[in-house]
């Protein structure tokens, strides 16, 4: 029978079934950062066991971890404190670990693909809702709880039930100025965040065909935002080109091998769906999000929606809800609403192309004077392709800061955070109250965008400034 | 774990769709190494004014929530991350069930892996639990896990969905981490015959 590449995953890492159990399934790589494993590790302690594969197992530290100069102790006590928690675990559990001092550090979804360890046909999973980044390579790859983390260290398996498979369909190719993040904006404004709920997304059309590995990774990244536990893109020569040669990339004869099965991955012909849902790339305009969940995004230029208007009793309340939350009001424009910080990195746009997207609008301009521009690499690596192409002089030069690898005003654990009332355009994954500093109001954009907004100080449609 | 023991209770009503794992416990509190403690942080941001007295208008602060132990919320309940710390605040305050229209995978999973019961019941019954309770905050459901079934305040019994396996575990306070190293021979001759394709540690 005709299988997708999603139950073919699911397939061939089924480990053990029994009737009326769930499936155990194997984990290829697991990884881990310091907030969801301290307890996970305590666990461990606790029952006497150890970790059972360290070497499919990799650590670095990223939500807590400031975003300054690394040679400087660590202000927040409490943050240190879990930073060298993670690495006091990883040494007595014999885990690689790419700590504060780590030249490899980053943005955990950034560090395993970039260091060829995310591979098409594995199992990834880590104590993160953004795990779905990695099933750009056509890996099944998906979000735990800290209790699930314990599971994997001691058994390198997890007790799952198959979800249900979910088609995007992206045909057409994007216009100039529309990105990748605008693609998947899209998608969670026609779904909802529950649309996806239950089941895995696969991307295909070719839309999707047509975007780099890092691009892949960023419309993946968000299909938690849309209720998918994972979401995937059936390798093909784009992510061989990206893999080959990279530090944990199969070489020589593994390397012809290893492509020999990856090719038999991508769906079959005939396979089916059990959703589906198309969207066509050539009809996007440039996304944002003016609420408070990522499924309330709108074309940059589009009106805010009337919550008069809104016959659903629910919704109409959610949207009034948002829309007070934000300062905003329904039925007029985003488009030339004063901002005060523009944050660009994160798992979702914080890899070089992202960063040489924003450089590309900033370049010979300059920021406005009212808006606070943060410019964050996802990881070392990023860092130093970024000092090599020049692009912190570029980012210095327009007023931007630019600053240590972390998730930083993503989540705002580490001190990066917006002050209450304030507005930014953020590259990042979730505007959920709060979610950027208590109080703090989120739009969500591609790098284009919040590099265009930066210029102005007010939300921009970057077609303008091409 | 605990046992899951049938209950009644109070309930508390908290209508909004998509409430997600930021608003049940928000990221700064997810510095700590520890489980303990975070009953405190619970819907922090709705519970306290910014100088951190508690919000009134706020329902965690009134006094139904005092001993109840059902969350009612809308749907999509538990949406966003996949912080555990989530659970763990929920049955710290003392809840032991959350009954809603769907929930988030990853949340759905991590409640009952903490003896937090999501019940999900269908659209129609939600609107009539919710239209009681505000009616009458005094009023109370009551949950039998083995049977799978909501007894709404009226008497009407709703049946919500529960997989055998977890059930299982609810019930007899299985732990699932002993369920899956009791399957070592099945994992040892999945490792023997798939060769890793990496080495973290080379």
């Amino acid at each position: 029978m005709p299988r997708t590449i999603i139950e073919k995953l699911w397939d061939s890492h089924v480990v053990y079934e029994r009737p009326g159990a769930p499936t155990l399934l194997h984990i290829d790589l697991h990884l881990v950062h310091e907030v969801t494993s301290p307890q996970a590790f305590q666990g461990l302690r606790e029952r006497g066991l150890r970790v059972r594969r360290p070497g499919l197992t990799l650590a670095t530290a990223d939500h807590s971890i400031p975003t300054t100069d690394r040679s400087l102790p660590i202000v927040d006590e409490i943050a240190a404190t879990q930073l060298a928690q993670l690495e006091a675990n990883c040494a007595e559990f014999g885990i690689r670990c790419l700590g504060v001092h780590s030249d490899l550090q980053g943005v955990v979804h950034i560090v395993g693909p970039e260091l060829g360890l995310t591979q098409p046909g594995m199992t990834v999973v880590c104590g993160d809702s953004h795990t779905a980044t990695h099933g750009a390579f056509g890996a099944l790859a998906f979000g735990i709880g800290t209790s699930e983390v314990e599971q994997v260290l001691a058994s390198q398996c997890l007790l799952q039930r198959q979800s249900k498979t979910f088609e995007v369909r992206v045909g057409g190719a994007l216009k100039p100025g529309v990105a990748a993040k605008d693609i998947v904006l899209a998608l969670i404004a026609r779904i909802g965040v529950g649309g996806g709920t239950g089941s895995v997304f696969e991307f295909t059309g070719g839309a999707i065909r047509a975007l780099s590995m890092e691009e892949r990774m960023t419309v993946c990244n968000m299909s938690i935002e849309g209720g998918a536990r994972a979401g995937l893109v059936a390798p093909d020569d784009t992510t061989l080109q990206y893999l080959s040669g990279r530090p944990h990339a199969p070489k020589g004869a593994a390397w012809d091998s290893a492509v020999a099965r990856w090719k038999r991955l991508p769906t079959d012909e005939g396979a089916t769906y059990d959703r589906g849902v198309t969207l066509d790339a050539s009809a996007l305009e440039p996304m944002i999000t003016y609420g408070t969940n990522p499924g309330m995004g709108l074309p940059v230029g589009a009106p805010l929606p009337d919550p008069a208007r809104i016959s659903d009793p629910l919704e109409r309340e959610s949207v009034t809800k948002a829309l007070k939350y934000m300062g905003l009001e329904g039925g007029k424009p985003l488009l030339g609403h004063a901002i005060d910080v523009v944050f660009i990195g994160s798992c979702t746009n914080g890899r070089i192309s992202d960063l040489r997207a924003a450089a590309g609008v900033l370049r010979g301009r300059k920021v406005s004077s009212k808006v606070r521009v943060l410019v964050v690499p996802g990881s070392q690596r990023v860092k130093r392709q970024a000092i090599a192409e020049g692009l912190p002089e570029i980012f210095r030069a327009a007023g931007c800061e630019w600053r240590e690898p972390g998730c930083s005003m993503c989540i705002a654990m580490n001190g990066d955070q917006l002050q209450p009332g304030e507005y930014s355009v953020s590259t990042s994954n979730r505007n959920f109250e709060g979610r950027q500093g208590k109080g703090g109001r989120t739009f969500l954009a591609s790098p284009l965008t919040a590099a265009a907004s930066a210029i102005a100080g007010v939300v921009t449609d970057v077609r303008t400034l091409l | 774990m605990k046992p899951f023991t049938n209950f009644q209770s109070r309930v508390v009503p908290l209508p909004l769709n998509n409430i997600d794992t930021d608003q049940i416990i928000p990221a700064r509190f997810l510095k700590t190494t520890s489980k303990r403690g975070l009953d405190a942080q619970l819907f922090c941001d709705w519970r306290y004014d910014a100088q951190g007295s508690p919000n009134p208008d706020f329902v965690l602060n009134q006094p139904v929530s005092r001993g109840a132990q059902v969350l009612l919320a809308g749907d999509n309940f538990g949406c966003g991350s996949s912080r555990e710390h989530a659970p763990w605040a929920l049955t710290q305050f003392g809840f032991r069930a959350v009954i809603s229209t769907s929930f988030a995978d990853i949340f759905r999973q991590n409640s009952l892996k903490n003896s937090l019961l999501p019940i999900a019941i269908p659209p129609d019954a939600h609107a009539g639990l919710l239209a009681a309770v505000v009616a009458d905050p005094g009023v109370e459901v009551a949950i039998d896990l083995p049977n799978q079934t909501l007894t709404l305040p009226g008497g009407r019994k709703v049946a919500f969905p529960v997989d055998e396996f977890s059930k299982h575990c609810l019930v007899n306070g299985v732990d699932e981490l002993g369920y899956i190293l009791q399957q070592e021979p099945a994992i040892a001759a999945f490792e023997a015959a798939h060769p890793a394709a990496i080495d973290t540690l080379g």
